[in-house]
């Protein structure tokens, strides 16, 4: 597969999956550009936030069409948000991987237990 | 919304973010059950709520990290680019199926993640050798 067709399946795949499920689809880009694009992971984090810059945009236009979207909760989400990424990519080379996932995969977790309960 | 509920949306909302300083993503996965937990929203306002979120998560994190020298912006816009047609795809789909089966998928997506994380770090290796 060439290398523009590789990035548009990329695209199709994380645009579905943010469209479908609120998310930015960094969960499918980042895997991808690592796999099929030797990526190195750090390369691929970032890169895959540029694209959900984008992605998540496109999305919120095509879900505010249909009138879902909420602005004002959607600001007081998003602003502790882009506290939590100036954190974490702050500490991505110091605090160990290891154990902001555990922290991360407990909260995963909780969630989906409530969600499904 | 009381004081307990605040709490909870924040803090849910600033591991999120951080989340996609570390990772890459969005942090959707977690603005999306903090709404409906803490906010009362259904699954679907969540999820198109959560977008507001993801766009200025996702504009600050590129920022920080370009300055790392971590972001291939070409490769980054030809893929948002790209996107419409899934996303498009994704919208329309989120709009019909019903609400239920929206979240239980929603929930399925949280624990391939958490799995995956967990394997990434070795997490299951380290629990079998106890």
């Amino acid at each position: 597969m060439s290398r523009g067709l590789r990035l548009a399946a990329i695209a199709t795949a994380a645009g579905a999956f943010s469209g479908l499920f609120g998310v930015g689809g960094g969960t499918v880009i980042v895997p991808l550009l690592v796999l099929w694009l030797a990526y190195q992971q750090r390369e691929a984090t970032g890169t895959s936030l540029s694209a959900i810059v984008v992605i998540g945009g496109l999305a919120a236009v095509a879900q505010a069409a249909y009138g879902n979207v909420h602005l004002g909760k959607g600001l007081l989400i998003g602003v502790p948000g882009a506290v939590g990424v100036v954190a974490g990519t702050a500490v991505q080379q110091r605090v160990s991987e290891r154990a902001v996932a555990a922290a991360f995969i407990v909260l995963l977790l909780v969630s989906a237990a409530v969600l499904i309960f | 919304m009381d004081a307990l509920d605040w709490t909870g949306l924040l803090a849910l909302a600033f591991f999120g973010g951080m989340a996609g300083g570390l990772l890459g993503v969005g942090g959707g996965i977690l603005f999306v059950p903090a709404l409906v937990i803490f906010s009362g929203e259904s699954q679907l306002g969540a999820e198109a709520t959560s977008l507001v979120a993801i766009v200025l998560v996702s504009i600050v994190g590129t920022w920080r990290q370009r300055r790392y020298g971590n972001v291939r912006l070409r490769d980054g816009l030809i893929v948002g680019l790209l996107s419409p047609l899934g996303v498009l795809a994704g919208v329309v789909l989120a709009n019909v199926v019903p609400e239920r089966a929206l979240e239980l998928s929603f929930a399925a997506v949280q624990l391939c993640l958490a799995w995956q994380l967990a394997r990434q770090v070795g997490l299951p290796s380290r629990l079998a050798k106890r």
